[in-house]
């Protein structure tokens, strides 16, 4: 009985320092003004890409009005219509729903399989280790968007591909990252007594090393969707990845090139969409290493 | 010091191989028949079955590989473009030096612009100098390379004409792609050497040359910065393998005849020796890069010259 209650008390203790960590993580982020600007801008770029439909109805998105092509700002339009007369409005507001979806799904398939292989490096260490850590370092001795580029040329131009291709690019990155935070952890008391409790593997790995080496990761994921975003759209510039009509910003950007003389405005509103996503998510990135930092922790 | 450069030089070997391993992998994956492609859509199937035996292609995967390199390695020969039927070396050799121009001009303008204004921002922590480079740095980072190249164009070429938009005819052709790729890069390098600086001029030997007298500038010089350039140098060279691809990005939108646009034309033409071959090629340059900055690494850590002396 009486360990009974010694457990839950146990229990309690562990709930409320969990929640004032996190409130402790929040109150030095809101004191960070360049994180609050970050939070701000994607907020409202979210919001926008969440709400497109309701902003401006799809169909202006493809909808060609000859009459109208390469006008400047107007009040109709007011971001200004492209060389199809189509309304740059729209197609800035779809496009940030592709380049969050970029960003978020390349980030997430490579913290799955970049978190997968980091933790069984430093998990198992000895040849499973050695064996993943030299793939990656191949990988890595290939400049990033030149391996995501030879992927795109085997799979074909495309969104799906784009992803693909990205992602395998940046999975060294985090693989790294990932091992050397869980070599961290795993020398830890608890895990050991994990270990001596018979716990098995991967729920040692997934439930007591993963949540205690989660702070460098979201820092890391933070950051790394900005240059995934600058990547994507660097790649569908060139014409390898989103495919026109797609609205995607560095396709438009790509289509508006030939039209910088007369139709400048077409160069900036995309530009602009892509460096405020970007820096979002860079200055958020830095927010949470500063609020993160175990340096920092009184 | 011969011992270690040879040490690294020998490394290089096995790197390479894996990088076109790698490549070559990646470029096998391709859906589509090589012979299928150089004769066109009518050929008749036994043309096909036919061009496809005579190039090799029907025979397994390894042994083409280790043709590949054999012939890569001894006899220069990268194979023949699907498009033109000529040798793909000739075609990527001369683009080289392009390429390696645009490259070092990016890394040049970078650390011209990065490291001293690191550094002064370091020295000067919290001032308007240190808080208006950060910002800056920042905003840098989230420039898309080919989007401020656009830019450039726009302005100093078609608005002031001061430079060309396209071509590699002059010097001044070269100067707006190495604005283009050196400025985000400059930022990084700001952040990097502002940090590794913070950290320096907090040490205790700082503090001493300062107690002893030493003059400010040279405190922060040959003190400061001798030791901060280590982790500097490191974490700069990685980021040179995103400079590289960005290079790749600013040849195409400056039209320049370089690598890249030779692995971006041959990928819409679907002529993978092109794409293989200007491929390895960059990897390679990467990878020449990343050893010429270990052995500046090695010339500059007294830890490393000491434990090859011996």
């Amino acid at each position: 009985m009486n360990t009974d209650i010694r457990v839950s008390d146990h229990n309690i203790k562990l709930r409320t320092k969990k929640k004032s960590m996190l409130k402790e993580v929040w109150r030095r982020m809101r004191k960070n003004k360049g994180a609050m600007i970050g939070l701000v801008i994607l907020i409202i770029f979210g919001t926008a890409a969440i709400f497109a439909n309701v902003i401006s109805p799809e169909s202006n998105v493809t909808t060609q009005k000859a009459a109208i092509r390469l006008t400047g700002p107007t009040a109709e339009h007011i971001f200004g219509t492209d060389a199809y007369g189509r309304d740059l409005f729209a197609r800035v507001l779809y496009g940030a729903r592709i380049s969050l979806t970029i960003g978020f799904v390349t980030a997430g398939i490579s913290l799955l399989f970049g978190g997968i292989l980091g933790a069984c490096a430093a998990f198992y260490g000895g040849r499973i280790d050695n064996t993943i850590m030299r793939l990656m370092d191949m990988l890595t001795a290939i400049p990033g968007t030149l391996l995501a580029l030879t992927i795109v040329a085997a799979l074909g131009p495309g969104m799906i591909n784009l992803l693909i291709a990205i992602s395998i690019s940046s999975i060294p990155g985090f693989v790294r990252l990932i091992r050397s935070v869980v070599l961290t952890v795993v020398e830890m008391d608890f895990i050991e007594a994990a270990h001596a409790c018979g716990t098995r593997d991967p729920r040692i790995i997934f439930k007591h090393i993963l949540p205690n080496a989660i702070g460098p990761i979201i820092v890391q994921t933070t950051s790394s969707i900005a240059s995934m975003i600058l990547q994507a759209s660097g790649l569908s510039f060139i014409g390898m990845g989103v495919q026109p009509p797609t609205p995607e910003w560095g396709t438009m950007l790509s289509e508006a090139r030939e039209y910088m003389r007369i139709a400048p405005y077409l160069l900036i509103f995309p530009g602009v969409s892509i460096i405020l996503t970007a820096l979002s998510f860079n200055l958020l990135g830095d927010g949470l290493r500063d609020a993160l930092d175990p340096k920092l922790r009184s | 010091m011969v011992r270690y450069v040879l040490k690294r030089l020998l490394l290089l070997i096995p790197v390479l191989l894996g990088v076109i391993f790698i490549i070559f992998t990646i470029m096998a994956l391709t859906p589509g028949d090589p012979a299928r492609i150089i004769l066109g859509e009518s050929a008749p199937q036994e043309a096909v079955d036919q061009l496809n035996h005579e190039l090799g292609n029907d025979r397994p995967f390894l042994t083409r590989f280790a043709d590949y390199l054999y012939k890569a390695i001894f006899e220069l020969d990268f194979g023949t473009s699907y498009r033109t039927g000529k040798p793909v070396f000739k075609d990527v050799i001369v683009r080289v030096p392009t390429s390696i121009k645009i490259a070092f001009n990016g890394i040049f303008a970078a650390t011209l612009i990065g490291i001293p204004l690191g550094v002064i921002s370091a020295v000067k922590q919290y001032s308007a100098i240190d808080n208006s480079s950060r910002v800056t740095a920042m905003l840098l980072a989230a420039i898309p390379p080919f989007w401020l190249g656009m830019m450039l164009i726009f302005i100093f070429a078609l608005k002031l004409g001061w430079f060309p938009s396209s071509g590699i005819q002059s010097w001044k052709n070269y100067i707006l792609p190495m604005i283009t790729l050196g400025l985000p890069y400059a930022g990084s390098q700001l952040r990097m050497t502002r940090s590794t600086m913070l950290e320096t001029i907090r040490q205790e030997y700082i503090r001493t040359a300062k107690a002893k007298g030493v003059p400010q500038n040279i405190v922060i010089i040959k003190h400061a910065l001798k030791n901060a350039l280590l982790p500097i140098i490191t974490t700069t060279a990685t980021s040179f393998g995103g400079l590289l691809g960005g290079a790749v990005i600013t040849e195409t939108v400056f039209s320049m005849p370089g690598l890249g646009t030779l692995i971006v034309q041959g990928i819409r033409q679907k002529d993978t020796p092109i794409v293989l071959a200007s491929t390895v090629f960059l990897a390679a340059l990467f990878s020449l890069i990343m050893l010429a900055v270990d052995l500046l690494y090695a010339f500059i850590d007294p830890r490393i010259k000491a434990k090859y002396s011996r």
